[in-house]
């Protein structure tokens, strides 16, 4: 069988799925839309918040940026798995003893404010909108390169297959799909790891793969790439070229990010006690660790591989898929000095050919020559990937609307059944929205996910974990340190990454610090002015520090509800 | 203060400093060994990879797994001593 035929057996069988999961598992409740009515199990959530988590980024992007990046691509790896640790320790398990179902609630609750809690819905939308739109984007590309169906049509598909079980089964559909989905892009990525690991290093484990010895040689891979990389004027794989305190900046703002996002908080709200929500926090990480160790290793033999294939060979020899990726233009050579060979090098006057990092995961099957099922089976799971995590950012969106502004500020006394019904409306016209931007994506995506992490730390980390951990702090401390956080991230990133209020190059960033490591500074300054604030205003009602006692204590969580 | 506030205190307080103990590892591993000190540590090679890089693409991912069915262990321990496990 082809490619293409594959593909399209996969995607049909895996899709399939999915769709039985989701008139299976219908929600009948506000509870059951919200939060899977409070029952997943603990690994069932682990799995769950594994999917939500890894995206169309994760699946095929990383591995790409790691690929080209080197050693300055740790920021992603630790930045993505480092939040998890605080997430565990410092927010699941009190979040889930509060017993709500949504970050606002928690912030309008904890801080006795309706300005608090519409501060704290903008900014759930505003991340969730500009994560979402990738997702799509996402999924029409896969579908345009595997299926040849336009990318437009690609994300069609893609919405209503979302659309049927977001909008169906609500939180307690998309959590069991979400399981089937891990498993779908887990085993996708991993089977061609380590297929390329034993060709590469006759080791099996792709972790261990990539520092063992390349068979038939003496040498270590990584010796081996750094060699390879530094004769062709680029910098050694292992070292970076960021500068130490951006390094840093960067991580710190992914992993607070991580642990400020909602459609990640919100997965601790549908397991039964404290207890499942610290342990499936664990169980999340450790699903996620699996590809987020792998995808180094992979990173590190397709770098190896596409320097030996193309460096200096001529360009007649290039195999099938360097003209199969040459005509989507995301492989383009120019030759330059008119040699007929291929210079790939670092110095940029020289070099003759650029390779988008984005194909570095799909192209890998076929740069390794691995059977044609194996190549079908990596875009499945990239749909897996990116329909899991657009499916739990479209809930958050719905909820947001359903439950923070019609039920909480517009209609308090509006019935569950009507709720419900809001709930799925708010999430049909997302998904219409997320569509929409799939099939015109605004330019500035990529500037965008960065911005989403940002965002997140700047403005709800620290408003929660003060909520929780200094009983004292009140409403204006809280509102005050969001707003001037949230405001300081935009105005740093619009103005060094969208050139507005004057523009700036590297040399006028503040103490050297990129715009996607910014979110570092915005975070600390939100911690300083919540402080200083609170100090000069009133303490919070005696109602509302015991809240903060009893979410301290991890006994009678009971099931979240809305009163 | 009555018995019941107490413990509650008590409890809290352990809680945070398993925090403390646990959140330090966290940065040492990822913050020190991975970025600060990389430098030096990649000076010493195992298993083909320099020290530091293999902190910061490896090591620190298998460390904050670790913390987090630590800390899983102790709370659950900690909830027990106290009364207020389910």
């Amino acid at each position: 069988m082809d490619v293409q035929s594959w593909t399209l057996l996969l995607v049909i069988i895996s899709f399939t799925i999915y769709i039985g999961i989701a008139i299976w598992s219908r929600a009948s409740s506000t509870s059951d839309f919200y939060i899977a009515g409070g029952h997943v199990p603990a690994l069932a959530n682990g799995l769950a918040t594994a999917a939500d988590w890894m995206s169309a980024a994760s699946f095929l992007g990383m591995a790409g940026l790691l690929s080209f990046t080197g050693y300055d691509g740790s920021v992603y790896l630790m930045g993505w798995t480092g939040g998890y640790v605080l997430l565990a320790l410092l927010l699941a398990p009190y979040l889930r003893k509060f017993g709500k179902f949504t970050v606002p609630d928690f912030i309008g609750d904890r801080y006795y404010s309706n300005i608090t809690r519409s501060v704290a819905v903008v900014c759930a939308l505003l991340v969730s909108f500009t994560y979402v739109a990738g997702q799509m984007r996402g999924v029409g590309l896969v579908f345009s390169r595997f299926l040849e169906v336009p990318i437009n049509t690609g994300v069609m598909i893609g919405m209503i297959i979302v659309l049927f079980y977001a909008v169906l089964g609500g939180m307690k559909g998309i959590t069991y799909t979400q399981v089937a989905q891990y498993c779908v892009l887990i085993f996708a990525f991993m089977v061609p790891a380590i297929f390329i690991s034993i060709q590469m290093t006759g080791n099996p484990v792709p972790q261990l793969g990539m520092g063992a010895e390349v068979l038939g040689e003496e040498i270590s891979l990584l010796d081996k790439l750094d060699g390879l990389s530094t004769d062709l004027g680029f910098t050694a794989y292992t070292d970076g070229s960021k500068a130490m305190i951006d390094v840093f900046c960067i991580t710190a703002a992914l992993m607070v990010g991580t642990a400020g996002l909602p459609h990640v908080i919100v997965r601790f709200f549908t397991v039964p006690n404290v207890r499942d929500a610290r342990k499936s926090a664990g169980y999340a990480l450790l699903f996620i660790a699996i590809l987020y160790t792998t995808a180094p290793a992979v990173a590190v033999f397709a770098r190896t591989n596409l320097l030996e294939t193309v460096s200096d060979q001529p360009y007649e020899d290039m195999p099938p898929w360097f003209q199969k990726w040459e005509t989507t233009g995301l492989i383009v050579f120019n030759d330059k000095n008119k040699d007929g060979l291929i210079q790939y090098v670092g110095d940029a006057d020289k070099n003759e050919l650029t390779v988008d990092p984005d194909i570095t995961v799909l192209a890998n099957p076929e740069i390794a020559d691995l059977p044609n099922w194996v190549i079908a089976l990596v875009a499945a799971g990239g749909l897996a990937a990116a329909l899991s995590t657009a499916a739990g950012l479209l809930l958050v969106i719905s909820t947001a609307i359903s439950h923070d502004l019609i039920k909480k500020q517009w209609k308090p006394n509006i019935s569950d059944r009507a709720e419900l019904i809001f709930a799925r409306l708010s999430a049909v016209v997302a998904v219409c929205i997320a569509g929409y931007f799939g099939i015109n994506p605004p330019d500035f995506v990529a500037a965008t996910v960065a911005l989403a992490f940002g965002l997140a730390a700047a403005s709800f980390f620290p408003a929660i974990i003060l909520g929780i951990f200094y009983k004292k702090m009140n409403k204006e401390g809280a509102t005050a340190g969001m707003v001037v956080g949230i405001l300081i991230m935009l105005y740093y990133m619009l103005k060094f990454k969208f050139d507005m209020f004057g523009g700036g190059s590297e040399e006028d960033w503040w103490f050297g610090i990129s715009p996607e490591g910014f979110g570092t500074v915005a975070m600390l300054l939100n911690f300083m002015v919540s402080l200083v604030i609170s100090t000069f205003t009133k303490d919070p009602p005696e109602k509302v520090q015991q809240i903060v006692e009893t979410i301290r204590l991890p006994k009678n969580a009971g099931r979240a509800s809305s009163h | 203060m009555d018995t019941k506030q107490k413990k509650a205190t008590a409890y809290w307080k352990e809680n945070v400093r398993y925090l403390i103990i646990l959140l330090s590892i966290w940065f040492l591993v990822s913050f020190g060994a991975g970025i600060l000190f990389k430098e030096t540590l990649n000076t010493i090679k195992v298993g083909g990879f320099g020290l530091g890089f293999w902190f910061a693409q490896q090591g620190a991912i298998y460390v904050f797994v670790i913390l987090i069915f630590v800390y899983v262990r102790l709370m659950n321990k900690l909830d027990k001593k106290y009364g207020y496990d389910e």
